[in-house]
């Protein structure tokens, strides 16, 4: 049968939604099953141990390791205050006595006797997670952090920087082509996800820094000007840890791309309302895309959509994502089974179809993504 | 033991996909008859890695039962791979190796950085681990940032070495303590200690136990650098497979079941077979061929994430591998960018791109890695990166692989004079036998000749080489095929597993513009010989099919070296392949490209016309 996986990423108006929200080391959840929750708050806190910091006190006291016992008024597992004595050497009839005192608060982790080293710890560190998006928490792994549902519309991006931000959506486009100037950033942009046409450039991303933008969303973003704006290149695929004051999703990819049609509709329905963003991007073995998370009122009939296959058959609508006719959408058309040789003498499996301009294409089926209607 | 094994079973589970092939014994060889895929299943939502091995072998089961018409064919029985040995019934043995789940990631810690360190290092990747960190006593790191790095690292075990047997235990100590100060966990959950293994000092042994033992799960084994002049890295290797076998594969789900269906005849009993890391499988197949062959073998891997380099060299068979964690041609195809730069990469190609089109290109490769490259220039595009990628991971092993430091150099009276000292790269382009070329972008290229160019582009062999890529990436498969039956690992890696390209002739040395760089006469198989005197600055492809031999008499030109020494006339054999002979006389110790634009390209077009690696339409851009 002329039936095809094809992954796209998804954008639909209401789904369930389940977002883990799990602490890196075991703690105390700060909420219970049942609860109701705010992107702001926090559902789980744990302290992270300090920082230990290595300390050559035979050194320090001129002496060897060994003797080191002799000289301490400290003992491992002690809580120390800043300035306080560590060692103290008797001198010579009391006098040039070496005293070496505490550089921090914390406490003493190890005395080495082989190494003369004392290993000190800083006080721990707080973290808290927080629940990013609003919605119910369904579950409470015990120490660990808690499963919070809700229904939302929700899109994946196909790339992002910055971490995870909220705000209110606002439109500054009329269509998915258009592409906005410094000028249309302005105050009434502070702390609001804007959503941009094609693509962002350097001067607006710049003057969204400046008035305080949570987040951008776009069609496209242009290689030279991320670079400009992280001071670096980005090498692997593992994005989301920049701090550039706010957080982009990219939701089709690198030069001027309009954004999706069915993507842009969306986002104008939702102008004015909270999203929950993320730009965290991670391509490979246990693929992470950006998201943008609006939630919805609950209502009874959404049920959770299981994870189907996107299948392309004939009359399945694409888009083009890879180069020649790059962002394009179209109709398949044909899915013939041989192998075909392209442009490139490549023998590939491809697939015949008419794009929204009128033009009958011919395209490897892995330069194609299906958009779910 | 090996005539009794008739039908074999391998698999490779890969962070994506699990491969399956079938090794049949077929009048009187063994051959690669049948494979099949299916998605790994270790992530969710199955969780459990034998559900892709049972897709895959089920796979193969459908296939071998299409092939010879037999229904009765069956792999698999209960939901298990079905090993038994009655005549065709099932299989004799199912073997795999795996790197899902990211492989096996390892941090490592020696006294001084270039010694201990080094070869720590090199046990580590010798046992197919990724090195994410050398933590040394001399690298400069101030203590507490170095106990953060050990901290964050959250690697699945550590490999400690440091001092030579009876030395000093102070820095050994030292490394302990920061150890214990990080108090490390492993990747793969909490619910057990990180394993450690100790191979330094023997004489610090006690002073790691006091300090280690409570914390980690210690494990003491040989020194793996005993005196400077030697290393030792055979036990610390075996550790590591076995802590990689009961750690680490234990934690990953369904890799206990995997385990125990692991399974084939040694000595006469059916034992279980340890499954391997996929590197360190490609690792031991390279060594058997080297081995059994007695030649010199370079091999790479270049996958979408990272590139693997792995050598064997002198008369020791002296075994490296490297991993450039960061070169690749999708995940990582942006920092093949950053690392080489764009000049570098453009200078492979025979056309103008803006730069800024360029960029978005690689970016959008990065994002969407399972795209194809449909127009011929972004091939090309994708072509000329290879090679930088290949070149950059190819530096990088050259300056690992090399002779131990530290130690004293024992020179023979001729070397009395020389400036030779110890640390230098064992690699020798001019004595390597076969370079071996796997991975997407050289197994899966749309003209063999074009790997053919990628290869010998970047590795820039010299003297008489012979070229050959992976068909379908089953080095992995026959690395732990070979633990059971090395002749049908060999065998099967001569017949179905190498696509032989052909060999490359290459003089080395500073050649002269207009001057004649190799005169050559090669008598061909068909009767026809080829005599010419090749100028300087030029790529000639010579026919010559899979499995033909040409006699050659090489004569290089003045000054240069074809492997018998400055203007000595070499004869040899050379091997045919789906590619041919490629006389190379472009130069090398320095190759050079023109830096002239408009020369450069026409220089390309003229060697890419002359090996007819791309459609005609290329020359006319």
């Amino acid at each position: 049968m002329a039936q095809a996986y094809s992954p796209g990423l998804k954008c639909t108006e209401n789904i369930i939604l389940k977002k883990d929200r799990i602490l890196p080391i075991k703690g105390k959840v700060k909420v219970k099953k049942g609860d109701k929750v705010v992107a702001s708050d926090v559902v789980a806190e744990t302290l992270l141990p300090g920082k230990v910091i290595p300390f050559n006190l035979a050194n320090k006291l001129g002496i060897a390791p060994n003797l080191l016992e002799k000289y301490l008024k400290v003992k491992a597992g002690d809580t120390l205050e800043k300035g306080q004595t560590l060692a103290q050497t008797n001198g010579f009839f009391g006098l040039f006595k070496t005293e070496i005192k505490s550089p921090i608060d914390g406490e003493i982790e190890n005395i080495s006797k082989i190494t003369g080293q004392m290993l000190l710890r800083e006080p721990r560190i707080p973290i808290q997670v927080k629940a990013f998006i609003d919605g119910i928490v369904v579950e409470v792994i015990e120490e660990e952090g808690v499963i919070i549902e809700n229904q939302s519309a929700y899109i994946q991006g196909i790339f992002g920087i910055g971490g995870e931000t909220t705000g209110e959506i606002k439109m500054l486009i009329s269509s998915p082509e258009e592409e906005i100037k410094p000028n249309q950033i302005d105050e009434s942009c502070k702390d609001k996800i804007v959503v941009c046409g094609s693509l962002v450039s350097f001067d607006v991303i710049k003057k969204c820094q400046k008035v305080g933008v949570a987040g951008i969303i776009t069609g496209g973003i242009d290689d030279h000007d991320l670079k400009k704006l992280l001071g670096y290149n980005i090498g692997v695929a593992i994005t989301g840890h920049e701090e550039i004051g706010l957080s982009i999703v990219v939701t089709e990819g690198f030069g001027k791309i309009n954004m999706s049609h069915k993507g842009f509709e969306l986002l104008k329905k939702f102008n004015g309302h909270k999203a929950s963003i993320h730009g965290i991007t991670q391509i490979r073995a246990g693929v992470m895309r950006p998201e943008i998370i609006i939630p919805i009122k609950m209502t009874d009939e959404a049920v959770e959509k299981k994870a189907e296959m996107a299948t392309l058959e004939i009359g399945t609508t694409i888009r083009v994502i890879r180069q020649p006719n790059f962002g394009l959408i179209g109709k398949v058309t044909a899915l013939p089974e041989k192998l075909t040789k392209v442009e490139s003498e490549t023998m590939v499996r491809i697939l015949e179809a008419k794009l929204e301009n009128g033009e009958t294409i011919t395209i490897p089926r892995a330069n194609v993504e299906v958009i779910e209607s | 033991m090996a005539q009794k094994l008739k039908r074999i079973i391998a698999t490779d589970c890969g962070s994506t996909t699990t491969k399956s092939i079938l090794i049949e014994f077929v009048d009187g060889e063994y051959r690669q008859t049948i494979r099949g895929e299916a998605p790994t299943t270790v992530e969710k939502p199955l969780n459990d890695v034998t559900r892709g091995v049972v897709n895959a072998v089920t796979e193969l089961e459908e296939l071998a039962r299409l092939k010879y018409g037999d229904d009765s064919i069956s792999f698999i029985k209960d939901e298990n791979i079905w090993l038994s040995e009655k005549e065709n019934e099932g299989v004799d043995a199912y073997i795999s190796t795996s790197s899902a789940g990211g492989g096996l990631q390892m941090m490592v810690t020696g006294v001084v950085a270039a010694m201990t360190g080094e070869s720590a290092e090199r046990a580590a990747l010798g046992a197919g681990a990724i090195v994410m960190d050398l933590i040394a006593s001399n690298d400069k790191r101030p203590n507490h940032e170095k106990i953060e790095r050990i901290r964050n690292l959250r690697p699945d075990m550590i490999l400690m070495a440091g001092g030579v047997d009876g030395g000093t235990t102070k820095h050994v100590a030292e490394l302990a303590e920061l150890v214990g100060a990080a108090d490390p966990k492993p990747r793969l959950g909490s619910s057990y200690k990180l394993p450690v293994i100790y191979a330094g000092n023997n004489k610090a042994r006690d002073i790691i136990k006091d300090t280690l033992a409570d914390k980690t799960d210690l494990i003491i084994t040989e020194n793996l650098r005993p005196v400077l002049e030697s290393e030792n890295l055979g036990p610390a290797r075996d550790k590591i497979h076995d802590l990689f076998m009961e750690h680490v594969m234990a934690q990953a789900p369904g890799y206990s079941k995997l385990m125990s269906w692991a399974k084939g005849p040694k000595d006469g009993k059916l034992v279980n077979i340890p499954i391997m890391p996929t590197p360190a499988a490609v690792g031991n197949i390279m060594q058997t061929i080297a081995k059994i062959e007695d030649i010199e073998v370079l091999g790479v891997d270049i996958g979408g994430a990272t590139t693997d380099v792995f050598s064997v060299f002198t008369k020791d068979k002296i075994f490296n591998r490297t991993v450039s964690a960061n070169l690749g041609m999708s995940y990582s195809i942006s920092n093949v960018l950053a690392t080489a730069g764009l000049d570098e990469i453009l200078r492979w190609v025979p056309f103008d791109i803006n730069e800024s089109e360029l960029r978005n290109m690689i970016k959008n490769k990065m994002i969407r890695p399972t795209t194809i490259p449909q127009k011929l220039e972004e091939l090309i595009l994708e072509q000329a990166i290879a090679k930088e990628a290949l070149k950059y991971a190819f530096i990088q092993h050259k300056e690992f692989a090399v002779g131990l430091k530290g130690g004293q150099v024992k020179k023979d009276i001729s070397e009395a004079f020389s400036t030779k000292t110890s640390g230098q790269s064992i690699v020798n382009m001019m004595t390597l036998d076969l370079l071996v070329g796997s991975g997407g972008v050289l197994s899966h290229a749309p003209r063999r000749n074009q790997s053919m160019m990628m290869v010998i582009d970047s590795f820039l062999p010299e003297g008489i080489t012979k070229i050959a890529v992976d068909s379908i990436f089953m080095m992995p498969q026959l690395g732990v095929l070979a633990e059971i039956s090395e002749k049908a690992a060999t065998e099967v890696f001569e017949k179905d597993c190498l696509v032989h390209l052909g060999t490359c002739v290459a003089p080395v040395g500073k050649i002269k513009p207009n001057k004649i760089a190799l005169s050559a006469k090669i008598e061909l198989p068909n009767g026809e010989i080829f005599e010419e005197n090749l100028l300087a600055g030029g790529l000639k492809l010579i026919p010559l099919g899979v499995g033909e031999i040409a006699k050659a008499t090489l004569k290089p030109g003045k000054g240069l070296d074809i492997g018998a020494g400055k203007n000595q006339e070499i004869i040899a054999e050379l091997t045919g392949g789906v590619v041919g002979i490629v006389l190379d006389t472009r130069g090398r110790r320095p190759f050079t490209l023109d830096r002239n634009t408009e020369n450069r390209v026409q220089l390309l077009k003229k060697w890419m016309k002359e090996m007819q690696v791309y459609p005609e339409s290329t020359y006319q851009m």
